[in-house]
């Protein structure tokens, strides 16, 4: 054993509560308040997975969001691939497994790879299996290389809550920084929300010392917390601000350990702090990647909160004072600490205990599955079971880089730091280049003050030892000896930058795509600033030239199941819905979707489909249907200028219809295209209702509101779309008048009073209805429109005295059969985006018309004018054969070649006439009714004769029968 | 996400809103109007870097508004209700 558990302290780990959980098949212990991380390390299991590439063995590097090699794939309620095994709490019963390794971390079947790697270094897949294609190499390849796996079979226990917030101040980070402005804010009068990604707020603070206001930093911390709760601000732990997006708008990911799934946070608040700290970058040298090799800052960490001692016998490198602490404690708490300063002067003394080798730097560590020493730069080796590093730190200015700030580099700091401000965001703490406690709360001070309050409180005091920030930046060197690894997640190492160099891959980006630094879940947060000062080195550039590549969202993985919220399955693509479905469900409807429309298709139930259509297409010519036609369009349109308006949005002039008269017509997009038909109604002389096809009723909605704003005026018209406050229910056949009279509506049914395209008003059980004469069948029928809710008695009505007359209940599906025997078009299905008015043989508006209307000068281009347009037609074919398949292309031979001459957009059986109807858009159509032309469908040839759309009945005559 | 102001019911979310068109392409009336100027209307659009004057519709409540924001900065610089001033 070289790493163990101490008998006493962890401040963040409840020894009462023990628990066991599942590693590789293997079993840990830990105890509640442990990360996988603290436990495994706490059980000395030192590689804990296998490299993206290589599959060389790696361990646990950090111990929060920064971690590149510590990912394990965990099941249960919380499954997720690729999580942190340093963010994720351990529990009772989790298993997790490593990422890329079969059967386990510790014996991985691929590790042979890492003896081939001079061989495959960045590019070598893109260059090496481009022949004969990559895709045959493909499937392999992945298998070896990746990360975690993803359980397709896995279902999420629940959908993800999605919470919109608001406050005046968003604090991203509860470490002393955060924490200090949060109360300041909050002092000052303002609304404050303090996230953090941490289980525990405080920080840096839960490992480094700290005095604040004569009170130990844990007093403080929880103090300040209480605070801020006991005023009633928003405090949430497990979270994190993963995105800064237009506007300021803050996206955080809330995380919950009892199987509920992550919450997606959408914030706006009026101003943000950033408080989100610094990590700690890795030190060049060979083999600097071998379990056991950790972060200097991680290993006081998991000391002072895991009570986990990483070593016995560590060696630290370092070129900054930051890992001073670290190695007193480190002694402290009983491990023999060797601490290499690449520093000859100006260093911090040594801690007791500890022996301080000055002016010298690691050239390499050996080991094989875990480090067993080190070799200086003069030669001296160095036994050690743990070698722990730190090379500076580079704050986490990722947000402030996603709101577009740009950043400045820092010579002395070795950093980038946030650079000119940005509105509505400050900077603050580590993450600002602070060093010191009095630095950090300095800088909280300023920044609260300058959210503009004026009762500023002042803020807390340091009055403990303060941290120092000497450092002597060691980059990565082009040359260096070794394999040495800028990139733990990704395999990139210093030959694998410089190879990109050499291949001018040298902007950021470039380098990035090229080799992969900085890709994948960790997003290169401990290897970019080393990747692009080696490009720097390599280039004869200095860092800020080379520059970083962009921030993006998000900083850490959010599981897509919390942007997709609520949104899935049915609540996708909500349908709509009829309000007699229930009714229609128990007549044996088979409901589909059309338009969005949730309707039924045919009735008889699911068996023989076909026949059941055919049954209700042929009853329906015989006696009479019923028809739910709720779904039709009934936009009003109001208003003393509606005549003119209405006038405008048709092609037809709709202003000479008379009051309880309806008219048929064509609405035009402004490039003529026919957008939409329908039977327009006109109640009163102020007063239309637009009957516009089921499926483009929001659509028609839009296009009339933009015209009444943009043209008519606010106080000119007024448009209410009343589609869904009323059902329709269609009577149709050549019994529909005799059906009706049946039912006591109060009103003639005659002729003379209600003939066809008139309407009518009626009472039907005290509500009023109202009696549309408008046929999609060719029959003679009824369109009775009542209140939604007060349909069903009505609906029953009609199927009790149907029975008199044998009256089928008809579906969409016969309905489109007998609107086809007729010619009827579907717009959309009959017509396309090319079609114009004239196309459908309505020329009459074209030619006649002298007032303005929407599309009118397109009609009259040069393209409208064409005489080779595609004309409706309808088609039969020979005797005896099959009804034609819809879409197939009308064909003749130019020049030898086969060409498109139209094509069929409408194709049934008609049981009435006992042969197929077709419908189809045909160059020169209207002149070539007589003509048989060829059609083709996946390469056969048929025949079918060009005629009039209108199949049944002609002359029209059974619209009065 | 942008925070676009609907005149009349406040600032909303960008993910409310439907973009209807450049602002001031003002329709000529006409079954004579020249075929050029047609086609400007209908198909040419001005696409500035900068400042742009846009017509935008807020689905939730079917407001038709003129707005002018930047296009490079994404700053909302005023909005402004439809009044049927371009009746004929």
């Amino acid at each position: 054993m070289t790493a163990s558990r101490l008998a006493t302290g962890g401040s963040a780990i409840d020894r009462s509560h023990p628990i066991r959980f599942s590693f590789d098949g293997a079993t840990v212990h830990g105890f509640a308040g442990d990360t996988i991380a603290s436990a495994l390390l706490a059980g000395d299991v030192a590689v804990v997975g296998r490299s993206f590439k290589y599959h060389r063995p790696r361990g646990i590097w950090g111990a929060g969001v920064e971690e590149p090699n510590a990912l394990v794939d965990i099941g249960g309620l919380r499954a997720t691939p690729n999580t942190r095994a340093t963010t994720e709490p351990a529990r009772d019963g989790l298993v997790a497994r490593s990422v890329n390794a079969t059967p386990s971390a510790l014996a991985d079947r691929n590790a042979f790879l890492d003896r081939f790697a001079r061989f495959i270094p960045a590019a070598f897949y893109y260059k090496t299996f481009m022949w004969p294609e990559w895709h045959r190499f493909e499937p392999r390849i992945r298998a070896m290389a990746g990360l975690g796996k993803v359980d397709a079979d896995w279902a999420s226990p629940g959908t993800a809550d999605q919470v919109n917030h608001h406050c005046d101040v968003l604090v991203v980070g509860a470490g002393p920084a955060g924490l200090a402005a949060a109360r300041l804010a909050a002092d000052a009068g303002l609304s404050v929300t303090l996230v953090d990604d941490q289980q525990n707020p405080g920080g840096s603070l839960g490992h480094r010392a700290g005095e604040i206001d004569g009170k130990p930093a844990a007093a403080w911390i929880a103090e300040t917390v209480a605070a801020l709760a006991s005023a009633g601000h928003l405090i949430l732990p497990s979270t994190t601000a993963f995105g800064i997006y237009d506007h300021n708008l803050v996206g955080l990911n809330q995380r919950h350990f009892d199987g509920r799934p992550d919450t997606l946070w959408r914030v706006r608040p009026r101003r943000i702090v950033l408080a989100t700290g610094a990590i700690e970058r890795p030190l060049p040298f060979a083999n600097n990647d071998l379990p056991g090799i950790l972060s200097a800052d991680a290993a006081l960490a998991y000391l002072r909160r895991h009570a986990v001692l990483v070593g016995r016998r560590i060696v630290v490198a370092t070129n900054n004072d930051s890992a001073y602490e670290t190695a007193g404690a480190l002694a402290e708490a009983g491990a023999e600490v060797r601490l290499v300063d690449l520093r000859r002067d100006g260093t911090p003394n040594a801690p007791a205990n500890v022996r301080l080798i000055k002016g010298r730097a690691l050239a390499s560590a050996s080991g094989k599955l875990r480090v067993d020493g080190v070799t200086l730069d003069d030669g001296t080796k160095l036994d050690a079971d743990c070698v722990l590093i730190s090379g500076g730190w580079t704050p986490t200015i990722h947000l402030f880089g996603q709101a577009k700030g740009k950043l400045a580099w820092s010579e002395a700091r070795a950093a980038f730091l946030p650079g000119d401000p940005v509105d509505g965001i400050a900077v603050v703490g580590a993450a600002a280049g602070a060093v010191s406690l009095s630095e950090v709360f300095a800088g909280a001070g300023t920044a609260v003050a300058s959210l503009g309050q004026t009762k500023a409180a002042l803020p807390p005091r340091s009055t403990g030892p303060e941290a120092t920030g000497g450092i002597t930046a060691a980059w990565p060197l082009p040359g260096s000896k070794g394999r040495i690894w800028i990139d733990y997640q990704n395999d990139v190492t210093v030959k694998d930058v410089e190879l990109a160099a050499r291949e001018n891959f040298v902007s950021v980006e470039h380098l990035k795509r090229y080799t992969t630094l900085g890709m994948a879940t960790d997003q290169g947060k401990t290897s970019n600033l080393p990747g692009l000062a080696l490009m720097a080195g390599i280039t004869g550039r200095t860092v800020p030239e080379v520059g970083t590549t962009t921030y993006r969202p998000p900083f850490t993985p959010v599981p897509l199941a919390s942007f997709a919220g609520a949104r899935v399955g049915e609540l996708m693509a909500p349908v709509r819905r009829l309000p007699l479905e229930n009714v229609h469900r128990s007549s044996g409807a088979v409901f589909q979707e059309y338009g969005g429309w949730l309707r039924p298709a045919h009735y008889g139930g699911n068996a023989d489909s076909e026949r059941s259509i055919a049954d209700e297409a042929r009853r329906a010519r015989q006696s009479v249907a019923l028809f739910d036609g709720s779904t039709l369009g009934k936009i009003e349109v109001i208003g003393l200028q509606a005549a003119a308006f209405v006038d405008f949005l048709y092609y037809n002039t709709m202003s000479t219809l008379k009051p309880g008269r309806c008219r048929y017509g064509f609405m035009l997009s402004e490039n003529g295209v026919v957008f939409d038909d329908g039977v327009l109604v006109r109640l009163d002389e102020q007063r239309f209702v637009v009957s516009c096809s089921s499926s483009h009723v929001a659509a028609v909605h839009a296009r009339l509101e933009e015209w009444r704003q943009d043209r008519f005026g606010h106080g000119a018209v007024y448009i209410h779309n009343a589609t869904s406050d009323m059902a329709t229910l269609t009577v149709s056949g050549p019994n529909a008048r005799k059906l009706l009279e049946m039912l006591e509506l109060g009103l003639s049914l005659d002729d003379a009073d209600l003939p066809h395209m008139a309407i009518g008003h009626g009472i039907y059980a005290g509500d009023e209805v109202r009696i549309a004469r408008v046929s999609f069948t060719g029959d003679r029928s009824y369109e009775i429109s009542i209140r939604a809710d007060r349909a069903e008695p009505l609906w029953a009505q009609l199927r009790q005295a149907g029975q008199t007359f044998d009256a089928v209940v008809i579906g969409l599906e016969a309905l489109m059969i007998l609107r086809a025997e007729k010619g009827f078009i579907v717009i959309g299905k009959d017509t396309d985006g090319t079609t114009l008015p004239h196309d459908l043989g309505v020329d009459g508006p074209r030619t006649k018309r002298q007032t303005e209307f929407v599309g009118r000068r397109s009609l009259f281009t040069e393209e409208a004018s064409r005489d080779n347009r595609m004309q409706l037609v309808g088609l039969t074919v020979p005797q005896g054969e099959a009804p034609l398949p819809t879409g197939a292309h009308g064909i003749k031979r130019i020049d030898g070649r086969l060409r498109s001459q139209g094509f069929v957009t409408s194709s049934y059986q008609s049981p009435t006439l006992g042969r197929p109807v077709a419908l189809g858009l045909i160059e020169r159509g209207a002149a070539r009714h007589g003509e048989t032309i060829d059609i083709q469908h996946l390469g056969k040839i048929s025949k079918a004769t060009i005629t009039a759309p209108c199949a049944f009945n002609p002359a029209g005559d059974r619209l009065h029968a | 996400m942008q925070l676009f102001p609907c005149p009349f019911c406040g600032p909303r979310d960008e993910t409310e809103f439907h973009y209807g068109g450049d602002a001031g392409n003002i329709r000529p009336d006409g079954a004579d109007v020249p075929i050029d100027r047609w086609a400007d209307y209908l198909y040419l659009r001005t696409n500035p870097k900068g400042t742009a004057r846009e017509i935008w519709v807020h689905m939730t409540c079917g407001e038709f508004f003129v707005m002018e924001r930047d296009t490079v900065s994404h700053k909302v610089l005023s909005s402004a209700a439809l009044g049927g001033e371009h009746a004929a």
